[in-house]
């Protein structure tokens, strides 16, 4: 195991320029138009950096759940259900708990909809791992189940006491720019870019994240080697879940402050195409969120300026790249060899 | 069955033969049937722990599902898509591909079927229905063709990129419905596209007002399905394709072009779906009606253990509950959601179907697990 550590990881940090030029160009050419456009109207583009910072935190955070269960060899498509149900149970708890326990509430709903995201990933683990059902159903069930259940208990007219408020980080806020879209924000969304780092540490400097990976690749030579292929899986799993859970939890405990139905709106489906965009990589993930949920800021600030771009052709260019990028039309992606196909241990 | 006459040696014999089938039958429906029991009682459990009545609410789902005609044509007119679509993903499934975007490839045939509908006029409905239709199926085929060529040509899996294509052809059709092809009666804010001329809307039959002609038209390409699969050459490489394509290719097989035809009549069927769907009930293409019947479509063709035939009866059970779940809504206070519920339970049993074997002891035939996905892109 120590052997092939140094291995992997060299070969993808080698690679990480080539592998990612697009995704590179496109973020500097953006952040050159960004000054260009500061120096014009300096509100206005600080406004729509703050939004696709905004934008991009569920994104992000469904692309990481991807990133874990995927990097373990497990396909799930049950994001958008995973999101939507946390959302949901998030905000029923903080609903029920707001006058038991004032502005704590909201706290205590977050961690409740984390935990719901790790229900459900454990669902499909079980599924997946021990069921050896094909995940691409598994998936499906959840998407399902999670359409079907938050529908049948909502109430119309529920609206939370508060929803979390942004908490300006001091002086780091009153820096143009950068202050504004990076140090004047929600909890969550501070939380999340945390997130971002750590979990790049666990998957390339952990012996866990290593397991991992080969887990991903080659799992029945972890096996041997005596790695626990079905721990290894469940973790990632529910670990991944728990954060679309936060997701979740962040659309309806700091973005909105009320539950809708079928309020993802398809955002578990685009964190599955920005986890590929981003090359199944947290910063890559990262960035490909930034670009999306920029395009999305920037389309409805045109609105507001009378430009009418209609929105309909910015909503489907992500959708339109990830095609690319999996075709290998742009760049190319490597698959973990493993993925999508269950392990017996024989 | 009705009690044999003992008298009547013909009857005797069809149903001495009917007997000693029964076996074999049992164990080909035994899941699915097993896993909608199932269901149905966790959904019951359910319902009582929320405060409701099971038999209540199941008793108005199935009066307002089959209580009288109007009953009966609601739930074949919510079968008939979920037959297509479940057509569609059980065709898919043969050749060993996931086709996820029946959705997408629907509701392209079902908006260009209205854009025949309400822009051609002039033409009798004996050319103008069938015209629409086959507009509508074509539609669907090629937005069908996208995912199959670059899985061929690419490597890339069909599962990403017809999730992918699903919501880029929501978006387009949103733009259209909203945009250049919105409906410009005076006073319509509504997203939809201008209703369709009569001659296009598919006719009812004469005296049978229960049954819909869209519903015929469904059956009808089960059956066409079913003898493609089993009765032609190209049905035959696709199932050998399915099982095992290194195989195909070694027995001389194209194997490209069978996955691209394969996801070409998926989609065709698919599309046709939407057609029927509105030509037939809506009568014009509107955004968010037809919503989740690509995905329902799984859950369909898994309950119909990926056979034509097997789609019809799942379609109608899928159907029945639809039509039924708003009479339950009124008259036991139940949301309809609590159906999606149960469809989840039932796709997760029949898909785990060692479970519901494990339960009533039976042994698993071959060939009857499914397992597809593998990775996503192009391995480069």
């Amino acid at each position: 195991m120590a052997t092939a550590s140094p291995t992997i990881s060299q070969t993808e940090e080698k690679s990480f320029l080539r592998d990612n030029w697009i995704l590179l160009s496109v973020l500097g050419v953006t952040l050159i138009l960004i000054l260009y456009f500061y120096n014009q109207n300096a509100i206005v583009t600080t406004a729509v950096l703050a939004a696709a910072l905004r934008q991009s935190t569920p994104l992000v955070l469904g692309a990481m759940c991807g990133i874990l269960c995927e990097r373990s060899g497990i396909v799930n498509i049950g994001i958008e259900g995973t999101m939507l149900l946390s959302a949901f149970v998030g905000f029923i708890t903080s609903f029920l708990l707001q006058d038991a326990l004032g502005p704590g509430a909201i706290w205590v709903g977050v961690v409740i909809g984390v935990l719901s995201g790790g229900l459900m990933g454990l669902l499909l683990a079980w599924m997946s791992v021990t069921l050896r059902m094909d995940q691409i159903i598994g998936g499906t069930v959840i998407n399902i189940l999670a359409v079907g259940l938050t529908g049948y208990f909502y109430q119309q007219g529920l609206t939370a006491g508060d929803k979390l408020r942004a908490i300006p980080l001091g002086p780091l806020a009153d820096i143009p720019l950068i202050g504004r879209v990076f140090f004047d924000n929600p909890p969550l969304t501070y939380l999340t870019l945390l997130l971002i780092v750590l979990v790049h540490l666990l998957i390339y400097y952990t012996r866990w994240g290593l397991r991992t990976r080969a887990v991903g690749e080659h799992p029945r030579a972890a096996d041997t080697v005596g790695v626990n292929v079905y721990k290894i899986r469940y973790v990632n799993v529910i670990l991944g879940s728990c954060l679309a859970g936060l997701a979740g939890a962040y659309l309806t405990l700091e973005a909105v402050g009320s539950f809708e139905r079928l309020m993802t709106n398809g955002r578990g489906f685009i964190a599955l195409a920005v986890m590929l965009f981003g090359k199944r990589t947290p910063f890559g993930a990262w960035g490909a969120a930034l670009l999306f949920g920029f395009a999305t800021a920037l389309n409805t600030q045109l609105q507001f300026a009378d430009i009418n771009i209609p929105h309909q052709f910015v909503g489907l260019l992500p959708f339109v790249l990830t095609i690319l990028v999996v075709a290998g039309l742009v760049g190319r992606t490597r698959d973990p060899k493993a993925l999508g196909t269950a392990y017996s241990k024989e | 069955m009705a009690d044999p006459n003992p008298s009547d040696s013909r009857i005797l014999r069809i149903w001495d033969s009917f007997k000693s089938r029964i076996p074999e039958i049992w164990s080909s429906i035994s899941v699915p049937v097993v896993a909608v029991i199932i269901s149905l009682l966790i959904g019951a459990i359910i319902l009582l722990i929320s405060g409701s009545n099971p038999l209540r609410a199941y008793g108005a789902l199935l009066e307002g599902a089959l209580g009288d005609a109007g009953g009966i044509r609601r739930t074949l007119e919510k079968a008939t898509p979920l037959i297509f679509s479940g057509l569609a993903v059980a065709f898919a499934f043969k050749a060993g591909l996931f086709n996820i975007g029946a959705q997408g490839q629907l509701i392209f045939g079902a908006l260009v079927a209205s854009i025949v509908g309400f822009g051609i006029s002039g033409i009798p409905a004996i050319i103008h229905v069938p015209l629409a239709l086959i507009a509508g199926a074509t539609a669907g085929a090629l937005y069908g063709a996208i995912p199959g060529a670059l899985r061929t040509f690419t490597g890339a899996h069909e599962v990403i990129t017809t999730i992918m294509l699903n919501y880029i052809a929501l978006n387009i059709t949103d733009y259209l419905a909203n945009g250049p092809l919105k409906d410009p009666t005076p006073g319509n804010i509504v997203a939809r596209t201008p209703k369709i001329f009569d001659s296009a809307v598919i006719p009812d039959l004469p005296f049978i007002e229960w049954l819909p002609l869209g519903f015929v038209v469904a059956c009808l390409m089960a059956s066409i399905t079913w003898w493609l699969l089993w009765r032609t050459t190209l049905g035959y490489e696709i199932r050998t394709v399915g099982q095992n394509p290194n195989a195909a290719r070694y027995a001389g097989m194209r194997v490209a072009q069978t996955v691209i035809l394969t996801m070409v009549i998926s989609g065709l069927l698919a599309g046709l779906g939407g057609a029927v769907e509105t030509q037939g009930i809506v009568y014009r293409f509107q955004p968010g009606f037809n919503v989740n019947l690509g995905f329902d479509g799984i859950t369909i063709a898994l309950l119909g253990k990926t056979s034509p035939f097997g789609v019809i009866p799942a379609a109608l059970l899928v159907g029945a509950m639809r039509a039924g779940a708003s009479q339950m809504q009124f008259r036991a206070d139940v949301a309809t959601e609590i159906i999606d519920v149960i469809q989840a339970i039932i796709l997760f049993l029949v898909a785990a179907d060692m479970i519901i074997r494990w339960i009533i002891r039976q042994r698993a035939a071959a060939g009857d697990g499914i397992s597809l996905s593998s990775g996503w892109g192009s391995n480069s």
